[in-house]
């Protein structure tokens, strides 16, 4: 994991400091020109000018201390203007998979059991719209529904005072950008239930006269959910592509927003500290989602 | 001519002094005016930026010399007021500019404002302090500033090289506020600091940037405000949305487009929406150092292909202008008159036949239908300015000339110009003050920065200087307008349109006027109240 992570810093690292234009094209930008001696003396000021191993590690050193370095834009310390974001992004985020796992499961386990019913076709209709209604577009729809009918508009002005509060402000987003995840949930739950369904132990289960409840729930729901688990994995590591567009929209300050605005400033201390944090997130989901395997299905064990 | 733009100057005028007489009879005070912005301002400095992401925000944490009167909305020599001077005068032979400076004035940490502040922040602009700014944009309008020097403490005179009327224009502008001496560049990014009636508090980017109440403004009585909240807001359809929502009271500086504005007025009413003109201009920049724009003559086939019209049609909705490198009348000061406009190369109306006289010359240098000339079209890759450039390639095809699209992540922008790495490029340029000197100096003088082509001709600065030098504003105004017309004709930097937008704000925001000739000089926020 740790080896990981090195060589996700490296290629990031390097990666940013390929890509065209530095941070000092983009204050020159706002200025209107570019003067190349005062550029190569921001340059000099940023320690831009030194040569990549040595920037690469004077972060890495940095890191061990928790020095994040400085953002270049607001020129204060990266952990100040990442603390305070991180929280809202990791609410936001774990709202929008609430969501998408409450009903994308349920709905996708109705739509096997009521399989080629008209509730199975409307349920099966709704998550084809989830998947190709991009998510921007849902978010602009939802902002100018309120505004149209309810003369409100659900975006984030201030901080909210309680918890309820932070709920409510946030429950909206959360929804346009789980819509899409709860959508592919619900499919791959429904096919992989009716695969289950199938299988020999099911209709032997069936002829011993269990419950159709005790069936669905207990017997197949438990095995179709392992592939399904492997999906919601994978969503919460995306998630945060989703959120850059829903933050955007709903103007909700948090960090998916913030890296797109760091990228485009060539803001390095924020893009590269950001990136290794989702990077992090991501190899800790993996490792979670492998260590679930064995809790739910008993004939997975990892060796010693 | 000039009686119907007196006439036209005259009414908005009265209408300017109506409504601040309407303020002064009814003003009440209080309230934060929530606003929205459309992005993070690059810093709280304003001498070190070029964008009204800075001094909307921030102009009213200071004050100038002198400013363009708040209440009326077309600037220009006459509408120039006392700001931190009480009074100014020109020495006999007009080289000395002399200010008389207001006499307990203090900056927002409790220290005096003194002439060594004026002193302090004019060397800094000329690059002649030990402090120095990260970027200096408008070095190129102190060109002929030879040195400010403090009388006394309460006098500064600012020593010219040569004689130039409109330089208190320049002084006049949100651009040319007063830094305290006492405070490094660097704060003053990051914590500006400055005398006037509103203190900087917070920026959190991409949140919010809050200004409060100077209770210690010299001015008293003012500002009627308490304070200033603009949050910023990217999404254009959201902020938009939300100014319908009524969750702001003001939108950014004429951040509303011409097709946004029907939705505002469809959905909301009873919102107040001036559309103006914003002196920005779409424009081509063109490489004259490289082949094939090096030739006059493909050049002169370039600009007779366009039709300003479609673009106004296309893009303004049929609401943008035509005109030269100065705004046009009657919101413009300095601009070509409509019928002086259509004797300029390229501005006569027949398309067809500019078209045909393009196409004569490009088969005189060996091209036609069959051998077509292939070009590169450079620009951001933003709506604002693709759109325009795709418009460009479609008029270029009709005579023998086939470019294609080079779109440019907006940072690598000026670095691609300045490396003089294009052919054409589509540009939009904001003038800070609708005057000759900011525009000529700035834009097509040899050796400014913010000359993107380089583009320097002997006998033009000479022609610059002579309008530069005149007292006589009318007979200057003529010079202006021959000047123009050679930088069109010449390609120096052709116009294609001048844009139009609209600030909105809701009804019970009064005491703000919008400017009808610059984005950047009417942001001071003092008179500004709320009838709630």
């Amino acid at each position: 994991m740790v080896l990981t992570l090195v060589g996700i810093s490296i290629i990031i690292f390097v990666l940013l400091r390929l890509m065209p234009g530095n941070i000092a094209d983009i204050m020159f930008d706002s200025a209107g020109f570019v003067d190349p001696a005062e550029k190569a003396q921001i340059e000099k000021e940023l320690g831009l000018d030194l040569p990549i191993p040595v920037q690469y590690y004077h972060w890495m050193k940095g890191l061990l201390v928790w020095d994040l370095g400085f953002s270049y834009v607001s020129e204060m310390p990266a952990i100040d203007e990442l603390g305070p974001r991180i929280p809202i992004t990791a609410k936001l985020a774990a709202l929008a998979l609430g969501f998408s796992v409450l009903f994308g499961l349920p709905l996708g386990v109705i739509c096997a059991v009521k399989q080629d019913t008209g509730l199975d076709y409307t349920l099966r209709v709704i998550s084809l719209s989830g998947l190709s209604l991009p998510s921007f577009w849902l978010a602009l729809l939802i902002l100018m529904f309120f505004v149209t009918y309810l003369g409100d508009i659900p975006i984030y002005m201030d901080p909210p005072e309680n918890l309820w509060d932070e709920l409510v402000l946030y429950s909206i987003p959360a929804a346009a950008v789980g819509f899409r995840s709860s959508a592919l949930i619900m499919r791959l739950t429904r096919s992989s239930m009716l695969e289950v369904m199938r299988q020999d132990y099911i209709r032997t289960a069936r002829s011993k006269g269990a419950s159709d409840n005790s069936i669905n729930y207990h017997h197949a729901l438990k095995n179709a959910v392992l592939p399904v688990t492997t999906i919601i994995g994978i969503e919460a590591a995306f998630l945060i592509g989703g959120l850059i567009i829903t933050e955007t929209v709903f103007n909700i300050p948090g960090v998916a927003h913030f890296l797109v605005e760091a990228i485009l400033m060539r803001d390095y201390p924020i893009v590269q500290n950001l990136v290794m944090l989702i990077a992090l997130v991501t190899v800790l989901i993996n490792f979670l989602v492998d260590l679930l395997y064995a809790v739910l299905d008993p004939r997975i064990k990892y060796a010693d | 001519m000039q009686r119907r733009l007196f006439t036209i100057a005259s009414a908005v005028s009265v209408v300017g002094l109506m409504l601040s007489a309407e303020a002064a009879l009814a003003q009440k005070n209080g309230g934060i005016l929530k606003a929205y912005h459309r992005g993070t301002p690059p810093s709280g400095s304003i001498h070190e930026e070029a964008t009204n992401s800075t001094v909307a925000p921030y102009m009213g944490v200071f004050n100038n010399l002198i400013m363009y009167d708040q209440a009326i909305a077309v600037e220009s020599l006459d509408t120039i007021v006392p700001d931190l001077a009480t009074k100014w005068n020109w020495n006999d032979d007009n080289t000395k500019l002399t200010f008389t400076l207001r006499k307990g004035v203090k900056f927002h940490d409790g220290k005096p404002f003194t002439a060594k502040d004026v002193v302090c922040t004019w060397n800094l602009v000329t690059g002649k302090s030990k402090a120095k700014l990260r970027k200096n944009p408008r070095k190129s309008w102190y060109k002929n500033l030879d040195k400010v020097t403090a009388d006394n403490d309460y006098q500064a005179t600012f020593h010219l090289k040569r004689k130039q009327p409109a330089f208190v224009a320049l002084l006049a502008s949100g651009y040319s506020p007063v830094y305290p001496c006492h405070v490094a560049p660097k704060k003053m990014r990051t914590h500006p600091i400055g005398t006037g009636p509103f203190k900087f508090v917070s920026l959190k980017q991409n949140e919010h940037v809050k200004f409060r109440k100077n209770e210690n403004y010299w001015k008293k009585g003012k500002p009627h405000l308490d304070g200033i909240d603009w949050t910023i807001i990217k999404s254009r359809s959201t902020r938009v949305l939300a100014f319908i929502a009524g969750k702001f009271d003001f939108t950014f500086n004429v951040d509303v487009t011409i097709p946004l504005l029907k939705d505002v007025k469809a959905q909301a009413p009873h919102a107040v929406c001036d559309l103006v003109t914003t002196n920005v201009s779409t424009n081509l920049i063109v490489n004259q150092a490289k082949p094939p724009f090096d030739n006059a003559k493909v050049r002169k086939a370039m600009v007779l292909s366009i039709d300003r019209q479609a673009f106004i049609d296309i893009l303004g909705h049929g609401q943008f202008l035509q005109g030269g490198a100065m705004m046009p009348p009657p919101a413009g000061v300095w601009g070509m008159a409509p019928e002086f406009l259509k004797t300029v190369a390229g501005y006569n109306p027949d398309i067809a036949g500019n078209r045909a006289k393009a196409r004569k010359i490009m088969e005189s240098l060996g091209y036609g239908p069959n051998k077509r000339l292939k070009v590169k079209v450079s620009t951001r890759n933003i709506a604002v300015y693709r759109d325009p450039a795709v418009i460009l390639i479609d008029h270029m095809k009709e005579v023998y000339i086939d470019a294609t699209l080079d779109t440019v992540e907006t940072s690598n922008w000026h670095a691609k110009v300045a490396r003089k790495d294009y052919m054409v490029g589509l540009n939009l340029t904001g003038i800070g003050v609708d005057d000759p000197d900011a525009n000529f100096y700035e834009n097509y003088s040899c050796g400014s920065q913010r000359n993107y082509t380089g583009y320097c001709k002997p006998e033009m600065e000479a022609l610059f200087k002579q309008q530069s030098m005149m007292e006589d504003q009318a007979a200057r105004k003529k010079l202006v307008w021959e000047i123009d017309k050679k930088l069109q004709e010449d390609a120096a930097r052709p116009i294609i349109s001048h844009g139009k937008a609209a600030q909105c704000k809701q009804p019970y925001v009064k005491g703000f006027v919008t400017h009808v000739n610059s984005l950047y000089n009417n942001w001071r926020m003092e008179d500004v109240w709320m009838d709630k």
